[in-house]
């Protein structure tokens, strides 16, 4: 019971710093209709800039995060401009190829410059809390509380703001949203300003907990393509609750499984989840 | 040096491989694989467990193709019917389950020490010159022959049909064709050819190990089918020779760059990659050699 319970918590906390690079890959499928594969390599680079924030600079963890948001969101936009845009005309799956070229390009300017030696966050050290038998590192809680955080900003954002609004409204009905007079350019900057921001800072809440190397972002891209997929392509609300799902799938499923296959669990999971609800747990179609 | 020349070929022979088999699934029917290189690697360690367990190499080959198409069906059953951007998404989780399968499951894949002294057929007979000349000849032999039956593949109805899923699926469905059907023979079709290429791979280093298999080797192919020409068998060949070269020329390019670690080296190598193929797909998306769609058959006039 215990072991089932721990598994539980652990699998809500993962599913929980899962959610955010999730969201941001969601946003920004929502509105402009590709998956993006760069996003691995926006959450290295979020990690990257937040260790350098945080152990070179010596910030605290919650400025470095806000760094990591900033830096990969620009670098999101200005990579999107430049090596995207021009090609949204030709399909997704173009442009999805695009950003798989993206991705190996951004991660390996991060590895020229850094190397790829694992680098670990300069935090303080802290004993586990325990509640009974249940143990809870301090660190991930305080991950936890900054992600919860960062997912109600998101939907305040979404849910009340005008730029929120025409994202949404992109999202649903980009047609329409144009004749409503709203400029389809400008939502895309914003959105992938957002999204790339989002899974720059999950870079480094998933980083926190371990140590970071250039290819820390790439092994996130399958948690949370299965996320996305599990909540529904496309649908934000979905990839939160696909997050959580997910999480929890991957710890139940290690205490029957060996830990190397946790990537694996994701992958069996969506296959489950296309053969008998493509459309996930809160997304709308899938063909 | 006549010995790297040769290597070098055999490898432009089984890229080409692959850039078949992606050209078959992406110019055809209009999906795209991104376990490309999961399929090489089941491929190559299908053919060398079977070897390994006595059997002829021809059955080890025999083996991978079977293998890689029925996997190949396993992997995308579940997709098919759904958005393209689906398929996308499991291939590229499926290539990564490949590798921690070849990396955990000792008792079969060895892990990560890799299966060594695969089977070269006729090593012994023709000695090490001799052999890779012979294998060199036959690799390419297998790709003018499997060259040569796609081309011949696109020109039949099958292929007419598969181009016209391609451009509009629910157009050939209303025009009475098993659009289902023919992705699924198509996906089965072509990693049986990935499978195959992975284990002339396998059999050509005798030795395998996951490392062998990164993703790179799948953005490679990419770049090789974009810049040959999607849609067209001899520009996938084409762009395999010319990407093979343009990594062996990087390589030589960077061993002149002075004060740069080695990491930094491997880095810049995998950063002209990707910029390589950004700028095609912005510059020359139809390739060197754009798909050339046959006129349509002139209709019998009425009165004739």
């Amino acid at each position: 019971m215990t072991l089932l319970l721990q598994a539980l918590i652990n699998g809500l906390m993962t599913g929980a710093l899962i959610a955010v690079p999730a969201i941001g890959f969601s946003a920004i499928f929502a509105v402009l209709r590709y998956p993006n594969f760069a996003i691995a390599s926006y959450a290295t680079i979020g990690a990257f800039a937040a260790w350098w924030a945080n152990a070179v600079a010596g910030l605290p963890v919650i400025p470095a995060l806000a760094i990591a948001f900033a830096v990969t969101g620009v670098v999101g936009v200005v990579a999107e401009e430049t090596a995207l845009k021009r090609l949204r005309d030709n399909g997704a799956l173009i442009v999805a190829i695009a950003s798989i070229a993206l991705n190996l390009v951004l991660e390996n300017i991060v590895r020229f410059i850094f190397g790829n030696d694992m680098k670990g966050y300069d935090l303080p050290l802290a004993r586990d809390l325990r509640f009974g038998e249940l143990r809870i590192g301090p660190q991930q809680l305080q991950s936890l509380a900054l992600s919860v955080v960062i997912m109600a900003a998101m939907f305040l954002f979404l849910r009340y703001t005008r730029f929120g609004k025409a994202m949404r409204a992109v999202a649903d009905n980009p047609d329409l949203a144009r004749l409503k007079g709203i400029d389809p350019a400008r939502i895309a900057i914003v959105t992938v300003f957002l999204g790339a921001g989002l899974s720059g800072v999950g870079g480094v809440l998933i980083g926190l907990d371990t140590s970071i190397d250039p290819l820390t972002g790439y092994r996130v891209l399958l948690s949370v393509f299965a996320a996305a997929v599990l909540g529904g392509l496309g649908s934000i609300p979905g990839a939160v609750v696909g997050a959580l799902a997910l999480g929890i799938a991957e710890e139940l499923a290690l205490i029957a499984v060996p830990a190397t296959y946790r990537t694996a669990v994701g992958f069996v999971a969506i296959l489950i989840m296309l053969t008998f609800r493509p459309r996930g747990i809160l997304g709308e179609r899938a063909t | 040096m006549l010995s790297y020349v040769i290597f070098t070929l055999t490898l432009c022979g089984i890229y080409a491989l692959l850039a078949l088999s992606l050209n078959l699934i992406w110019g055809g029917v209009g999906l795209v694989n991104l376990g490309l290189a999961g399929f090489f690697a089941v491929g190559a360690y299908a053919s060398a467990i079977a070897t390994g367990a006595g059997a002829p190499v021809l059955i080890g080959w025999g083996a991978a193709l079977v293998v890689g198409a029925v996997v190949g069906l396993v992997v995308t059953f579940a997709t098919l019917r759904l958005r393209d951007d689906y398929l996308a998404i499991v291939t590229l989780g499926f290539a990564e389950v490949i590798r921690l399968v070849a990396l955990n499951e000792r008792w079969l894949t060895k892990g990560s020490d890799g299966i060594s002294g695969i089977k070269a057929p006729l090593k012994a007979e023709l000695g090490l010159q001799g052999f890779s000349l012979f294998y060199l000849g036959l690799v390419t032999l297998i790709v003018l022959v499997v060259w040569a039956l796609l081309r011949r593949l696109d020109l039949s109805p099958y292929g007419r049909a598969m181009k016209a899923i391609r451009e509009d699926q629910q157009l050939a469905a209303f025009a009475g064709k098993a659009v289902l059907r023919f992705k699924l023979q198509a996906f089965a079709l072509s990693a049986a050819i990935a499978a195959l290429s992975g284990a002339l791979y396998a059999h050509f280093q005798s030795y395998i190990s996951p490392d062998h298999f990164q993703p790179l080797i799948t953005i490679y192919i990419f770049l090789a089918v974009t810049a040959g020409g999607v849609g067209r068998p001899s520009g996938a060949v084409l762009g395999a020779y010319l990407v093979v070269i343009f990594l062996e020329a990087t390589r030589f390019a960077t061993e002149w760059l002075p004060g740069l670690q080695p990491v930094q080296i491997a880095a810049m190598r995998e950063m002209m990659i990707g910029v390589a193929l950004i700028l095609v797909l912005h510059l020359r998306p139809q390739g060197i050699m754009p798909e050339r769609i046959p006129k349509a058959p002139r209709q019998p006039s009425p009165t004739a």
